[in-house]
Order: C-alpha cells, then structure tokens, then sequence
C-alpha cells in the first residue's frame, strides 16, 4: 500500500461519519425542522455504542445501541418541538449540551477500553483494481451502508409519493396542512430519522475509526455536518461531495501538521472549522440568501383547530 | 324531474355551526345549505367569519358545536382528506401552494396516492382544454403569477371531480381579466352540475355569478337573499350595521411643487424571489394622491422599500424628497426631510407587536419631540399615542395596549394615523386598507384624500383598484418591476388597467397609439 492510497482511505474513513450524520439532518431539515442538538445525538450514539460494544463484546449490538440512544435523543427533541411547539434552536443547543454531558457519564467506565478493528468487505475482483480497487471496493460495512443511504435519500426525497409530502410539509407546514398532510407525524419521522443516522455516525466514530472512547471525542463533527447542509444546498449529492471535502481537510491538515510547514499546528488543526465558516460565507455572498432553504425551516408548526 | 330535485335534500346543509376562540365567537348558530348546481355566495366582512366556515366545512378546523349533512344524512368532516373523498373542494384565499415545487408536484401532493407524477400531467391537458386553464406541469410555483397559481388551486380540485367548489376571495389577486375568464370557467362548472360556494366582500361579482347568497356578520347570518334583487346598497349596509358613507373628495387643489421624485430608478431583486425594479420615473406633487396599481408581486414592496430608504438606490439623484437629493440616504434622514412611510405589514413590520401604542409612536417619531438626548420622554409619547387613538376612532381593549392587542383595522388605523399627525409633505403607503374593515377603510381613505387637501403629496401603493380609482388623483400600473406612465384618474379605465397589469399594453398599444 502506498502513502498515497492510505491517505485515501483515512479520507473515507474520516468522511463517513460526516455524511452519516449530514443526511439524517438533511432529512429533518427537508422537513422544515432545525435540529441544532446533532453534535450532542452523535456523542450519545459514539458512548452507548461503545459501551455496548464492550460490554457484549458485539459490533453489531454496538451499533444497534447507538442507533437507539440517537433515536432516544430525538425522541426528546422531538416531544419538545413538536408536542410543546418550542423554540427549535434554543432546544437544539440544550440536547447538544445535554448529550455531551450525558455521554461523558456513560462512557466514564469504558475510558481505557479497546475494540478490534472491524474487518472492511472486499468485494471480488473489483477491489484488485490498481489505486482505487483498495478505496472503494475495500471498505467496511460503514462506508458501503452511507453510500447507499445518500442514494435511498436522495431517491426517496425526489421520486416517491412520501418524500414529496416530506417537501412539501417542510416547505410550507401552513399549506401542507391546509390540504390535510400529516404535518406532525411526518416531522416526528423525519427527526427520528436524523436522530437513528447521528447514533449511527457515532457508532462509526468510537467502533471504527478511533476504537476507544474519551470524553468530547466528537470534536464538533456534529457542526461540520450542520453547515454541511447548508452547504450542499439542502441536495443529497452534494452532501456526499461536501462530506468527502472536508473529510480530506480533516486528514491533509494533519498530514501537513507531520510535514512541519512552520504554520502553528493549533492554526492548521483549525483548518476544517474554518473551511466551513468560508464556505458558508460564500454562499450566502453568491446568493443573498440560503439556497434551496426549505420554506418552514426552524418554525413551529401549532395545528389550528 | 324538476320536482324531483327541489324534494331531494339540499347537497350539503349546516346546522347550528358554531366555532369559539377563546372569548370570541368567530361562527354563531350558523345555517346554511346549498343546493345542487347552485352557485351560493357568502358575503361579509373581514372578521364576519366567512373563512372560519369554509374550514369547519373542509374539515380544516373542528367547529365548537352544530352538524353538518351531506345529501340529508350527517357526517363529521375531520379532515381534508376525508372533505375531499366526500367530493369537497377549496381553492384558498391565500393559496396553498409549495413554491419550490413544480406545478405538477403541487397537484399531485394533494390528491390520492394512485396519482402519478405523469398521471397528473397527463389529465392535466384534458382538464385545460375542457375548461380553458392553461398550465405548464413543470414549471416551479414561485415563477408563475397569481392568476396561473390560482389556476393550479382549480385545476387540483377540479381532477378530483368535485361536486362542492368552495372559492375564498378568489379575485383578491386577479386582473379584472383573469377575474372575467375565472367567472366564465365557474359558470361552466355549474352548468356541469357542480356546486359553488362563493366567498367576497365584492358585491359586483357576487350579483354577476349568484342566485343565493348567505351574509354573515360577526359570526352570525344576517340574512339568505338573491344578490340580484336587492341593491348594492342595501347588501351593503346588510353586511356592515350601519351604511357606509362615499369618501368626500378633497377641494379641488392645484398641484403645487414636486414633493417627490423618482427618476430611472432601478434595484436588483432582493431576494431570490423578489423582483427587481427597471428604470421606474415617478412624479408626485404636493396636494395630490398618487395610486401605484398592480398585481401582488410585481415589485409593490421593492418598490415601497426604495421610496422608504429600507433598501438604497445606486445613485443619490434617482430619488428627490422635497427639492432635496436622497437616494442614499437612510429612513431617518427621509424622514427628517418631511416624509412618512407606512409599509403593507402592520404587525411586525409597521408596529413591534408586544410593544405598547405609546412605545410605538417612538418607530417613527423618535427624532421628534417623544425623545430628549437619548432618552424616551415617556409622557410625552403616551400623550402623542392618545392623541392618535382619539383623532383616528382606534378602538382599544385597554388605555395603552400591545400592538398586538388591536384588530388589524384599528392597528391599521394607528400606523396610519401615527404619520398622518405628523403633518408630513410627502406620505408613502402600502396597501393602506388590505384585510381592514369596511367602517376602518373608508376611515383611512378619507384620512389619505384630507391630508392631499391640505397640501401633502400623498403615494398609495394598492391591489385594490376600486380603492385607487375613489381616491387617486393619478394613477400609474406596476408590472414586473416597470411602471407605466402617470396619467390623470380619468384618463384611465379598468380594462386599460387590466391590460397594463397583465404587461399587454406595449402590443395592444402600438396599434392604438396614433
């Protein structure tokens, strides 16, 4: 293996949670609700599935318990947003400091604890490609499952009955409602969803691409995948372009920490943070506003009756 | 046959319905039934309950109390879905359309899960060709105009074969044009056997199309007549209380002096749905009303935010305010130069909805005489609000109540009166009576028409034509940011205009212009 090809691959490695994690918010958001509690979601799912791990020594029941303790999370999200029609951002920061908190207390008697690797799938005769046979048909369950999940998205979101609901209700709930769209069950879904795909991505950071737990192991990854969105325009495919993006920012500013350019390395490990404030900034400058936004997003829906 | 039918039982008959918010009674022991075929207007007020009753019967809200009968048996509408598998169809006051979907995704999301996107598309041909509603399936919502949105909202209950068409305020946003193909279309439907409600303020319309017609007024029926056989006025004063006096003209005045002037103004949109304005030129002068047309969206607000100093010009010259030079000056230093601003939104844009009268006076008035180095002369300001209240008839709950406390023609009434006693030279208002009662609007009309009296140049940006053509001395059409020439209100008439909102004017114009 080349020093080019393992770049690579830790590139997907550090991508895949990213794009996890993205399209379940993209998801919630395409259903006009701003979940701002995604980095508290993601800690929850890294601690309770590597508690889980460890303790039943299962990758699988690992992953099942981070998918659940994100589903948990949204549950409570979703019961103040929707049952009691709070203020989403203000709820948001309140799971994301929840989580975080939450998770330090979980994972406190696994802090020290290892798991093996888990063993990436090579798909036959396509993986002996010469350079990228290793990166795309040699990857783990992971990577091929968020593959496929942009795909179900972005198909589900453009060419089924339900996904056009979905849009519609996030593009304007009053309306939506007018015309008798489940406008309630249809965001509790949808925040469920991001809730299930943040656990997930958490699940993929401590069982995979650390294989320990520490306390803020998350490291604003949450955020990344917020602006994320924003990003992409609210698209599924661009996700996947601007997860990959800032994933290789992730690994190259590392890789240019160890190449010792005389930049401090605090100021290169920065570097992904502030590739998102840019390109945030950038778009809001070439559009004057956010683009493709989903009408509703970020306000309460109270049904009139 | 005949007899046949005038035995059966009415299509669809409310019974007692009432609707409570709170301490208010929107909807009072309401009955109501319409026959097959029937084309049945509800008339009233703002506020007499109308739309209320639209959605207890499309099953958008739960009535309180009362039942309603479908062919004589009883059934509880829950929803609109189940309004619909009933044969129930609305076409909403503001419409109920998702902008950045395509014209066939917006259908398509309100009807039954067996419609196909290219299903849709494939009736949606035979629907516009039966019933002359011309639609491009694939273009998205917020490209179109109001008249083509409206269409998409007829044309979605109409592939659902409806056998109850319930219209709320549909020509509020058309061209008188649009209006007369809507009615021509209505008219088929019914002869198809298709019931119609139909809900306006408008008279005219309501005596063209309907036979029957039930006025409510606050929350009650007042009476169910034929439009046709009693007078505009009578229906009028039916639907008010009391009758509503004409507006008085002012004295007839010599224009005196620019007190504004707009020359090749032209702004890029602001949004991504917002329209830019191109090369508008405006001339108003001191003792006379200026009524600026249009359909909703052609660039009124862009155009209210630039006159207003919200939003700056390029260029200083493009605007004069009294003689003086101010395009890219801001909202204070305009308004120090003698003008006012009164923008479309009330609530939120107009007043600070949880602030008090007194604090709101302060929006407009803090570089006058209600604050002292930088401090809120507190007395001052309730003085000026209670001056307000008195000399402009604002009915508060309360001595110095929330913005938000108020109806939206006594709020309308405040913001209004809020500039007006300022005295200034030069007066710009965005639709000053939309959604306002009938007693309030004529209040403000004449309060605008006294204030060009007395030698202020007055601008009024309106939908309502009926509104310009009362009190405006000229008058000019905005359509997609551009604006037609200024002529005197004589000068004009409704189909002139209607062919100015439409943008036609060049082509039709060419021909007639020797």
């Amino acid at each position: 293996m080349t020093m080019f090809e393992a770049i690579l691959l830790t590139i997907v490695t550090a991508s895949t949670p990213l794009l996890i994690a993205a399209i379940g918010e993209l998801v919630t958001e395409r259903s006009g609700v701003l979940n701002l509690g995604v980095e508290g979601m993601l800690a929850m799912g890294a601690a309770c599935s590597f508690a889980a791990a460890v303790t039943f020594d299962s990758t699988f029941l690992g992953v099942a318990a981070g998918m659940l303790a994100g589903v948990a999370m949204a549950a409570v999200f979703a019961l103040a947003v929707l049952g009691f029609a709070a203020n989403q951002v203000g709820s948001g920061l309140a799971l994301t400091i929840l989580g975080l908190g939450l998770s330090g207390l979980i994972g406190a008697p696994f802090v020290g604890a290892r798991r093996n690797p888990v063993e990436p799938i090579s798909i036959p005769g396509l993986s002996d490609i010469p350079l990228i046979g290793r990166l795309f048909f040699e990857q783990d369950l992971f990577v091929y499952a968020s593959m496929l999940l942009t795909v179900a998205v972005a198909l589900y979101l453009s060419k089924t009955r339900s996904g056009l609901t979905l849009r519609s209700i996030g593009e304007n709930h009053t309306s939506a409602h007018g015309l008798g769209l489940p406008v309630l069950r249809m965001r509790l879904l949808a925040i469920l969803f991001g809730g299930a795909c943040s656990g997930l991505a958490g699940a993929y950071l401590s069982l995979v691409y650390t294989r320990f737990w520490s306390s803020g192991m998350t490291a604003g990854r949450g955020w990344i995948a917020l602006a994320l969105v924003v990003f992409a325009a609210w698209r599924p495919g661009w996700v996947l372009v601007g997860a990959y993006i800032f994933g290789a920012a992730t690994v190259l500013q590392l890789h240019a920490q160890a190449a010792q350019f005389g930049v401090p390395s605090q100021l290169l490990s920065a570097v992904p943070y502030l590739a998102t404030i840019l390109a945030l900034l950038l778009l809001s400058i070439r559009h004057g506003r956010a683009i493709g936004a989903p009408g509703s997003l970020g306000s309460p829906f109270v049904p009139d009756r | 046959m005949k007899a046949d039918v005038s035995s059966s039982p009415p299509l669809v008959a409310l019974r007692g319905i009432s609707k409570r918010y709170g301490d208010l009674l929107a909807n009072d022991h309401i009955d109501l039934a319409i026959d097959r075929g029937e084309v049945h207007a509800l008339l009233g007020e703002n506020g007499a309950g109308k739309s209320t009753l639209v959605k207890i019967l499309y099953g958008v809200i739960e009535p309180s109390a009362g039942e309603i009968f479908w062919e004589g048996q009883p059934v509880t509408i829950g929803s609109p879905v189940e309004a619909r598998a009933l044969g129930i169809g609305m076409v909403f006051q503001h419409f109920s359309l998702f902008d950045e979907l395509t014209v066939a995704e917006n259908i398509a999301v309100s009807l039954s899960d067996d419609w196909t996107l290219s299903r849709v598309r494939n009736r949606l041909g035979d629907i516009s060709r039966a019933y002359g509603l011309a639609l491009e399936p694939d273009r998205a919502v917020w490209t179109l105009s109001a008249g083509e949105r409206q269409r998409i909202e007829i044309v979605r209950c109409l592939l659902q074969n409806p056998r109850l068409l319930i219209l709320d305020e549909p020509t509020s946003v058309l061209t008188p044009q649009e209006a007369e193909h809507l009615f021509t279309t209505l008219d088929k439907l019914a002869a198809d056997g298709c019931s119609i409600l139909y809900i306006s303020h408008k008279l005219e319309e309501v005596r063209r199309l309907c036979r029957q017609a039930t006025i409510l007024r606050g929350g009650r029926v007042i009476g169910t007549l034929d439009p046709r056989a009693k007078s505009a006025r009578e229906i009028a004063a039916m639907m008010v209380g009391t009758e509503i006096g004409e507006v008085r003209s002012g004295t007839p005045h010599e224009p005196k002096g620019s007190m504004l002037e707009v020359r090749d103004l032209s702004l890029s949109a602001p949004g991504l749905h917002g329209q830019s304005l191109e090369a508008i030129s405006l001339l108003a002068q001191a003792g006379e009303v200026v009524g600026i047309a249009g359909v909703a969206g052609n660039g009124q607000s862009e155009l209210f935010a630039a006159l207003s100093g919200e939003r700056l010009a390029a260029a200083a010259e493009t605007i004069r305010i009294a003689g003086q030079v101010c395009g890219t000056s801001n909202i204070d230093s305009r308004r120090r130069l003698g003008a006012a601003f009164v923008p479309e939104e009330r609530l939120g844009h107009a007043a600070a909805p949880t602030h008090r009268l007194s604090e709101n006076t302060l929006i407009s008035h803090a570089a006058a005489e209600v604050s002292h180095s930088g401090f809120i002369l507190l007395n001052a300001a309730k003085r000026l609000a209670q001056s307000i209240v008195k000399s402009f008839d604002v009915r508060t709950p309360e001595p110095d109540p929330q913005a938000r406390k108020l109806s939206g023609g006594n709020l309308q009434k405040f913001v209004i009166g809020r500039e007006i006693i300022r005295r200034p030279k030069l007066l710009v208002v965005d639709q000053p009576t939309w959604g306002v009662d009938a007693g309030a609007a004529r209040l403000i009309r004449q309060a605008l028409v006294d204030l060009a009296g007395e030698g202020s140049a007055v601008v009024v940006i309106s939908q309502d034509l009926d509104e310009l053509f009362e009190i405006a001395d000229k008058m000019a059409v905005i359509h997609q940011g551009r604006l037609s020439p200024l002529r005197g209100i004589t000068e004009w008439t409704k189909e002139a205009v209607g062919l100015e909102m439409l943008g036609e004017s060049q082509l039709h114009g060419a021909s007639h212009a020797v």
